[in-house]
């Protein structure tokens, strides 16, 4: 077992750095104690990152006034609330669903990534890897320039054109390799996510006009439409987190090799199929309404890793967690740094996350010499 | 005797200059050329000074190329219909415009070529690669960049007529379209300062005063609300903020992406928060033909007038 596990710590090097060693044995690790206080934390900051979301914004409504209207909405304070209707439309229409957004989408990217992560043995995986992106990518734009849909189509057309790659890379790679070999699947999902980007960038050049929308969603965006996207998202989002969190004692199993995990009894063929169905039907639901946010999939994961330890018991319900707030954070900051314009969220993902990961590794490095 | 005939006969006015002048019966027909110092539009080689300097078009332009829809309108307004032997794929007006499957964002510089052209009329939108290439290959270019200001806009439609030969007609269409805009501006109502947000998408990205769509508003006095957003962004093409937007308040919505993605006043009053703006509770908002309102060329007054009629309703 320890053997196992130290060559699984190598092919991942930054869980190398990790000074807390995590228990190796089966026993709950909810009995160390240690992980709560990690949950507790990332919810209090899940519940802040809310907040601000809630509070700031280029329409300059005072968080004073949104918390006694926050407050004078629960029914059983009994509090009158004193916000105008234009700012509580504001607030409640336009601020809040951004927030409920941003909090679906980056929980279930980052904890779709973490899953990759672990199916594939591979620290470079992202909710993207099997061509999620790309499918998504050339479904919208395809039904929108030959279709001519208009753009509240575009949602299920990405979603279709997402779900079709990811079934076109997982064939192509099972053909080679029978579904035993990660690396062939992977090089499948390259290979698909390759072509369709290839037919994307040709459809796009030969309908520079219609596809006109396109162009905003790949830039990823947690969107204008309200609270619509939010209902139209959650049922797939909040069902793949459930299923994929079912899954994080089976995935801590298979981080120490498929033969390993097999031989205590797990069927990881099965499991490996799941884990990406789920991941990939939460990731392109997120991706039908929000674009292509890069950056949370592959990043977050690895920061809960670096700060909390290796453990997918732990690792995916806190991804799910950091993903969420991080992206409300991202989202308060795309909507005033440059307020009252907008900036691309996909950009300040980038912007932000990658110095942020940097941070984190220097800290843990630090703290570990 | 023989300049009465060819008036009679309706050949194009640059004939008529020909004539007129050459009869002298009418010495100021000339005075009112503007570039009667660079060949007088008749007189081939004119040299005109366009976006990229002082081009030479050594011969009357008959096999002409245009890769900007605008440049296409422009040269059917002042009657070089005729001299156009290709227009770029986006130039869909006028009907009769030689359309083919050129493009002007991504340019083909042997097919382009393949046309024989004696002249290429480019917007800013094109490589300048492929300028230099025309230029080896000895065809000149003249390139219209989008105009910021209605004077540039008139100047490109001259720089055009004088490409062509067509200087007087030229000059008429400015004048006729200079004539409508005053006539449009005066004919807006007095009463408190207007708002605008003119969307060009979904996303709520829209012009700022600086673009030329911003000029056309300014001129009419209205307020543009992507100003703050637009100083904020450094660029004249920001996104707005939802919330900003709805606070901002505007008296008028310009909708410019109708046909690209389907957005009608319906859609528009239906968004979240829209049902409190002053423009939707005062049905000013209004849609407007996408390529009226991203051309700076000889149909302009048809988009001031749209947006008067908005400025009606706002106002009513």
């Amino acid at each position: 077992m320890n053997g196992a596990s130290s060559r699984v710590d190598a092919t991942s090097p930054k869980a190398t750095a990790v000074p807390t060693t995590q228990p190796d044995s089966g026993a709950p690790v909810a009995s160390r104690g240690v992980p709560w206080r990690w949950m507790l934390a990332g919810f209090t900051v899940l519940i802040a990152a809310v907040l601000a979301g809630l509070a700031l914004g280029p329409a300059g409504i005072s968080p004073a006034a949104i918390g006694s209207d926050l407050l004078g909405r629960l029914p059983w304070l009994g509090l009158g609330t004193s916000m105008s209707q234009l700012d509580a439309t504001v607030v409640w229409e336009l601020r809040a669903p951004r927030v409920a957004l941003g909090a679906l989408v980056g929980a279930i990217l980052a904890v779709a990534g973490g899953s990759y992560q672990a199916v594939f043995r591979n620290p470079l995986a992202d909710p993207y890897l099997l061509g999620v992106a790309a499918g998504a990518g050339l479904g919208a734009t395809a039904a929108i320039a030959y279709i001519g849909a208009s753009t509240q189509w575009l949602p299920i057309a990405a979603f279709g054109g997402a779900v079709v790659a990811v079934i076109a890379a997982y064939a192509l790679g099972r053909s080679v390799a029978g579904g035993r070999n990660t690396t062939s699947l992977i090089l499948a999902g390259v290979a698909v996510a390759a072509f369709l980007s290839a037919v994307q960038t040709f459809v796009l050049q030969q309908n520079s006009e219609s596809v006109r929308p396109v162009y905003a969603w790949l830039l990823g965006r947690l969107s204008t439409s309200g609270w619509s996207d939010v209902t139209l998202i959650a049922p797939y989002v909040i069902g793949s987190l459930i299923v994929l969190l079912a899954h994080r004692k089976v995935l801590d199993v298979l981080r120490v090799g498929d033969d390993e995990a097999t031989s205590l009894g797990v069927s990881v063929t099965r499991v490996r199929l799941i884990v990406v169905a789920v991941a990939t039907l939460g990731t392109a639901a997120a991706v039908s309404v929000s674009g292509l946010i890069g950056f949370v999939g592959v990043v977050i994961p690895h920061v809960v890793r670096l700060m909390a330890g290796a453990n997918y018991r732990l690792v995916l319900p806190l991804s799910m967690l950091v993903g969420a707030s991080f992206l409300c954070l991202a989202d308060v900051l795309a909507r005033t740094v440059l307020s009252p314009a907008e900036l691309p969220i996909g950009v300040v993902t980038a912007c932000v996350g990658a110095p942020f990961l940097a941070v984190v590794l220097r800290r843990v490095r630090g703290g570990d010499t | 005797m023989l300049c009465t005939h060819r008036l009679r006969a309706g050949v194009l006015a640059v004939s008529a200059v020909l004539a007129l002048s050459s009869c002298g019966s009418d010495p100021s027909s000339g005075a009112e050329r503007p570039e009667s110092g660079s060949g007088a539009g008749t007189e081939f080689p004119v040299e005109v000074e366009a976006g990229n300097g002082t081009v030479t078009i050594p011969a009357e332009p008959v096999r002409i190329v245009s890769l900007s829809p605008t440049a296409t309108e422009s040269l059917f307004a002042v009657g070089a219909g005729d001299q156009v032997a290709a227009a770029d794929d986006q130039s869909d007006y006028p009907e009769q415009a030689p359309v083919t499957d050129l493009s002007g964002y991504q340019p083909n510089l042997e097919a382009i070529i393949g046309y024989r052209p004696d002249l290429v009329v480019v917007s800013d939108d094109s490589p300048t690669d492929v300028s230099e290439g025309l230029e080896a290959a000895g065809v000149p270019v003249l390139a219209e960049p989008s105009a910021a200001t209605f004077e540039e806009a008139y100047d490109q439609i001259l720089d055009i007529g004088a490409a062509t030969g067509h200087v007087e007609q030229a000059q008429d269409v400015v004048d006729g379209m200079r004539a409508d805009i005053e006539e449009l501006v005066a004919s807006v109502p007095d009463g408190p300062e207007l708002s605008v947000f003119h969307e060009l998408g979904p996303d709520l990205f829209t012009a700022s005063s600086d673009t030329f769509i911003g000029q056309v508003y300014a001129e009419l006095g209205l307020v543009n609300v992507a100003d703050a957003a637009a100083q904020a962004a450094g660029t004249e093409y920001p996104q707005l903020s939802a919330e900003y937007l709805i606070s901002a308040d505007p008296d008028l919505v310009i909708l410019a992406d109708g046909e690209c993605c389907g957005v009608t006043p319906e859609v528009a009053a239906a968004r979240p928060g829209w049902d409190v703006i002053s423009a939707v509770r005062s049905g000013a908002v209004v849609v407007v033909d996408e390529d009226i309102a991203s051309r700076w060329g000889p149909r302009i007054p048809l988009f001031v007038e749209a947006v008067v009629e908005a400025i009606r309703t706002a106002s009513a």
